[in-house]
């Protein structure tokens, strides 16, 4: 796929609605100085919402669908630089237990996601060549 | 107010993100861990300088978070299969390094 204008502004379109989403769940429920349960909710839901979106007709066929969607709202929603800066907080604070159970426990919980996803879409897994 | 700052942010940093991974990724998703990284770093750089609310809602809610994500790197990690280990770790060690070494620089 090429990133063209076009799918670019599917993208940020996507990515405005996504971070909006995210920052009024954090606006709602704060994550506070304990585990991050807002992000992490956040992280893994929309990691499983991207692997469901995958075995979608729509984001098949349509790429601007696809672009607006996927790496859009649900890449906007989600958070790699909170989670990084979380964990880095929590390590200078000494709560090192707590920071490795939610590094840990986020990409856990979202590979979770993710494979209960494609059970519900019956994806198969792509088998390594030969 | 602060809603438009978070949405426009976010604008730039998910196309952006989208270009880099478009052109980067690859069998391992080098595009991906390089928007992860750059945006972990500057998350921590804005946090050391105490950046006020609305630079804090453009910059780290709006942009780091839309330049990076959390969702495609938990579904390459699950589709990379065996390289997904190394993949995850490589992604959660120098994303926490990078926030670390901006929140020092910052």
């Amino acid at each position: 796929m090429r990133a063209s204008a076009a799918l670019c502004a599917c993208v940020a379109a996507g990515g405005a609605v996504g971070a909006v989403l995210r920052w009024s769940a954090g606006e709602v429920v704060p994550d506070g100085s304990g585990f991050p349960w807002t992000t992490f909710a956040i992280n893994v839901s929309g990691a499983l919402l991207l692997a469901l979106l995958q075995g979608l007709a729509l984001v098949r066929r349509s790429p601007a669908w696809g672009a607006a969607l996927g790496p859009g709202l649900l890449g906007g929603y989600t958070t790699l630089s909170a989670y990084s800066e979380q964990a880095r907080a929590l390590l200078d604070d000494g709560r090192v237990p707590l920071a490795a159970a939610y590094v840990l426990g986020t990409l856990l919980a979202c590979l979770v996601a993710v494979a209960l996803a494609d059970t519900l879409t019956s994806r198969r897994e792509p088998v390594d060549a030969p | 107010m602060t809603v438009l700052l978070v949405a426009l942010g976010a604008a730039v940093g998910a196309p952006l993100r989208f270009v880099v991974a478009t052109w980067l990724d690859d069998e391992v998703p080098w595009g991906t861990l390089t928007v992860n990284v750059v945006g972990s770093f500057v998350l921590g750089l804005l946090v050391a300088l105490s950046v006020d609310a609305d630079a804090y809602a453009l910059l780290g809610v709006g942009f780091c978070g839309g330049l990076t994500t959390y969702s495609s790197f938990a579904v390459q990690t699950a589709r990379l299969g065996r390289r997904g280990t190394a993949y995850a770790a490589a992604t959660i060690v120098v994303s926490v390094a990078a926030a670390a070494l901006g929140y020092t620089v910052g």
